[in-house]
């Protein structure tokens, strides 16, 4: 049975794959099809570096994702704190708020903001009122929910005689913060911001229905690219993305694991500075 | 406590961008797109839809259900790895998940296409190419490619806490390991399943791309409806109309799911 | 040991209604050993805490040296705590635990080194600066604790059942070392816990609490010889509480004859409480007895026998070095300072019966930690 299971798992983890070594592939062709590979060529990625455009839509969907990300984990962050705080009814109501950006379809999110940003717009009489801060607002609102529900539980794990300890020797409520809490719960906060991020970087449902001409992000471009016959060097982007973000998950992992048999075996000298 | 108020900017900002939204869709879907008076034809003309919707409908909880089957034992197998191999593998399930869901759905469009790389290949074999491309199986497919990493990990998450010595209880009280499977690891596991099929089959009704580039004109899904309304047709009163019917729709399924389980399924998914 | 240094004036706490302190009225002398002991729910952690500033009280007066520090919040109070479950940071090491109170007052690094260097040598755990909290021990943890209270030179260290998580060997120990550092550093040590023997070997001053009312304040021998209620006698110790009519100064009645005993300054044939602790009571032969009756279980102790004997249907609890088996018909004698007169409370008729000994006496002794067993 556990045989099975482990061929099973290749399986579908070739089957995950596959379309990603499509795309890899593709972007050595030197040949235009995707299907046809005609021989190997770096020249799609020399295009890519050359193409202002791409690399300007990559910039805008770095912008846009670092900070929503940052200032919904600033106000997600406070927002935990507060509802941690929070008993009984009031609590639960914020918490079915919160949940209904995860539950609700994205599509759903996507036309209900840019409802209400039409609406603002015929109110405000703004013509094009779609662009930079619209996607920043609608990305905020859909990164605020991951950097909660990360750090809720963080804050739930925490020893709560540890802020009154710090209280106790002399902290201010706010250094008491900074100085004790803030690295109970860095845990949470980093794998939130981390989500966040990723989300926002790779969101295309949301960002399509929010988006006006004067600022797109890259996977609302590519949506217009596939459309029509799409240039290779989107494939050697896609590519470096793949390897930037693998990258990212093996530090991140790593991390997780020095963290995790850090909590585990004596540490080293440290001392002075808090 | 003061702190009480540190939540304030946050609650103002969810009810300026989420409940807000939500009563001006209701607006839009109650009003005429032209004299913008009060009207209900917008709710009404759903009935048209009615035929598209099912077809969402279907096609979704075929796509969720072969989810399950599919991702159950690899959510299974991960679970009763090594340490060190969970995590790699959690992370291998977790990367698709963070790139363009749009450019790998264009590479199946280009393994299955008429002259894709699969019927180039029989093709080579000698035999006749299959029509892979264009129908309600290739829409199945999109959504399971791009949504199974939204079944195994919830699944992996309850499996992985499945206390070792309750599977150990049960041989101990007589059970064979088929026996251990169906009366302790599957109840237990309920929780994940849950979820799992929640977030597998609210973005599978509601996806709008799969169907374009995987299916044919005579299968469009709702999300493909109510993205011409605001992209195309620009009807957004309508638009808004259907998005209310498939948001209550979804609301109604994922309310009766959540009767079969606890609260904390959810949150399971969304913590690292 | 004589100035007064905190004082609660009728102190109330209210969560949700729910009264929690009941006009708590006392006041603590500075360098004193004050324990607040109780059951659970008595109301001895939030008076704890209202001290610490970490509630604020519904109604009442908190005093510091005779300035009253309601409003004033924990980080501004001379005031330091030991934690029950110790609440070190996870993220420093034991060093920059100890110097965290220092560096939050910004003293000079030399200074702080001074200071964090003499503390650990005071808790002995000189060589352990650099350790990481995690890789310490529930004893080593304890004094970490201990010194990053104290380095502060706070007026008055609270302590809330510091010795709860520690195992019985360990535990005595730090009953010991923790009245040494007391008596070295020369400060008020307020002691919360529900343990009487640790009140009785520790403290000055003992607060017996319950239902949120003080039941009792006294020295460890006033509270043990004493008790002002059933609940006192009964909390501390083991006693034989019996209905009884004082007739007269130093003249008790029970069990239908009278005795002489020490009690003044009650009313005249007022029913009161009598108190008889089973380690007083001598035993002698059947005809020689001021009071008769027959031994329906006896169990061994180590040092002594507990042997229940009825008399004319209530049961009382001797502890004697004599073995008198089971069904033996035996007398008993008491000394006139062997018997306590308690006025009538709320709790009379509650406590001090053994009828139900194997169960109930048993099952409070395992209850306790067993402290007899080990």
């Amino acid at each position: 049975m556990r045989r099975f299971n482990k061929y099973f798992t290749i399986l579908v983890f070739i089957f995950l794959y596959i379309p990603m070594v499509v795309l890899a592939v593709a972007s050595f062709n030197k040949g235009m099809d995707i299907a046809v590979f005609k021989g190997f060529t770096l020249s799609r990625y020399k295009e890519l570096f050359q193409d202002d455009t791409l690399l300007m839509l990559l910039r805008n969907s770095l912008i846009i994702a670092v900070l929503s990300s940052l200032i919904a984990t600033v106000l997600g962050t406070a927002a935990a704190l507060g509802i941690f705080r929070m008993r009984g009814r009031l609590r639960s109501a914020v918490m079915t708020v919160t949940n209904i950006p995860m539950t609700n379809p994205e599509i759903v999110t996507g036309v209900s903001m840019a409802l209400l940003f039409a609406f603002l717009g015929m109110m405000l009489r703004i013509n094009s009122i779609l662009g930079f801060w619209t996607l920043l607002i609608a990305h905020i609102t859909f990164n605020l929910p991951y950097i909660i529900l990360n750090v809720m539980p963080k804050l739930a794990q925490m020893d709560p005689d540890l802020t009154e300890a710090a209280l106790d020797l002399g902290c201010t409520p706010t250094q008491a913060f900074f100085k004790v809490t803030l690295h109970e719960i860095m845990p949470g906060i980093v794998s939130g911001a981390l989500m966040a991020f990723t989300m926002s970087l790779d969101d295309f449902v949301i960002s399509y229905f929010v988006t006006g001409s004067g600022f797109v992000t890259l996977p609302v471009e590519i949506y217009s690219y596939t459309k029509k016959p799409i240039q290779p060097k989107v494939y050697a982007m896609f590519t470096l993305m793949f390897l930037v973000i693998l990258i990212l998950m093996v530090t991140m992992n790593l991390l997780q694991a020095r963290d995790r048999s850090k909590r585990r075996k004596v540490a080293a000298v440290r001392r002075r500075g808090i | 406590m003061k702190s009480k108020w540190l939540s304030g900017p946050y609650i103002l900002w969810m009810v300026l961008f989420t409940i807000v939204p939500l009563g001006v869709v209701l607006y839009y879907a109650l009003t005429d797109s032209i004299t913008g008076e009060f009207t209900l034809a917008n709710l009404a003309n759903f009935v048209d839809y009615w035929p598209i919707f099912l077809r969402s409908i279907w096609l979704s909880i075929f796509a969720t259900l072969i989810c399950l089957l599919i991702g159950y034992p690899v959510a299974y197998y991960i679970a009763h790895c090594k340490p060190t191999t969970q995590r790699l593998l959690q992370m291998l399930i977790m990367l698709p998940m963070c790139m363009s869901f749009l450019l790998r759905t264009l590479a199946w469009v280009a393994l299955l296409d008429d002259t894709g790389i699969i019927n180039n290949f029989i093709r080579t074999l000698g035999l006749s190419p299959l029509p892979l491309i264009r129908n309600n199986g290739a829409v199945i497919l999109g959504m399971v490619y791009n949504y199974l990493p939204y079944m195994i990990l919830p699944l992996y998450t309850v499996i992985m806490k499945i206390d070792p010595r309750l599977i150990e209880a049960a041989q101990d009280l007589g059970c064979n390991s088929r026996r251990v499977f169906t009366r302790v690891t599957l109840p237990l596991s309920v929780p994940g399943i849950v979820s799992g099929i929640t977030m597998v089959f609210v973005p599978a009704v509601s996806t709008f791309y799969i169907s374009q580039k995987l299916g044919s004109p005579g299968t469009i899904l709702i999300g493909d409806v109510i993205e011409s309304q605001f992209k195309a047709a620009y009807n957004p009163n309508l638009g808004a109309a259907l998005s209310l019917v498939l948001m209550v729709l979804i609301f109604v399924c994922v309310g009766i799911m959540n009767r079969f389980t606890s609260e904390d399924a959810e949150e399971s998914m969304v913590t690292l | 040991m004589s100035q007064e240094l905190i004082r609660l004036t009728d102190l109330v706490m209210e969560f949700d209604g729910e009264r929690i302190l009941d006009s708590i009225n006392l006041y603590i002398k500075d360098k004193e050993f004050l324990t607040l002991l109780g059951p659970s729910g008595c109301g001895k952690t939030t008076t704890l805490r209202v001290i610490g500033g970490f509630l604020t009280p519904t109604s009442g007066d908190v005093l510091f040296d005779g300035k009253r520090i309601n409003d004033v919040p924990a980080y501004k109070r001379r005031i330091n705590t030991v934690f029950q479950r110790y609440a070190l940071f996870p993220h420093l090491d034991v060093y920059d635990n100890i110097a965290f109170g220092l560096r939050i007052a910004k003293h000079s690094e030399q200074e702080i080194d001074d200071r964090v260097t003499e503390m650990l040598e005071i808790v002995s755990l000189k060589g352990f600066e650099n350790r990481k909290i995690t890789s310490l021990s529930g004893g080593q943890q304890q004094r970490v604790a201990i010194a990053r209270a104290l380095v502060n030179r706070p007026k008055v260290l609270l302590l809330d059942e510091p010795l709860g998580a520690l195992d019985l060997r360990l535990r005595k120990d730090m009953q010991n070392e923790l009245k040494r550092i007391q008596q070295a550093m020369g400060i008020t040590f307020i002691y919360v816990t529900h343990d009487q023997e640790e009140a009785l070997t520790m403290s000055d001053t003992i607060v017996v609490m319950d239902k949120g009312r003080i039941q009792q304040i006294g020295t460890p021998e006033d509270i043990y010889n004493e008790p002002k209620n059933a609940f006192v006698a009964d909390f501390i110790g083991e006693s034989n509480i019996l209905d009884g009519i004082m007739l007269d100064d130093c003249r008790v009645k029970f069990f239908g004859r009278q005795f002489k005993c020490v009690d003044k300054g009650f009313d005249k044939n007022e029913p009161v409480d009598v108190v008889i602790r089973p380690e007083d009571i001598d035993i002698v032969s059947a005809d020689e007895g001021h009071l008769c009756g027959t031994v329906t279980s006896v169990t061994f102790k180590g040092v002594h026998y507990d042997t229940i004997v009825d008399f004319k249907g209530f049961k009382w609890l001797i502890q004697t070095t004599d073995y008198c088996p089971v069904g033996s018909y035996i007398g008993i004698r008491l000394n006139p300072e062997d018997i306590h007169i308690m006025h009538k409370s709320e709790y009379s008729g509650m406590f001090g019966d053994y009828s139900s000994y194997s169960a109930e006496y048993d099952e409070i002794a395992d209850a306790e930690g067993g402290e007899d067993e080990e």
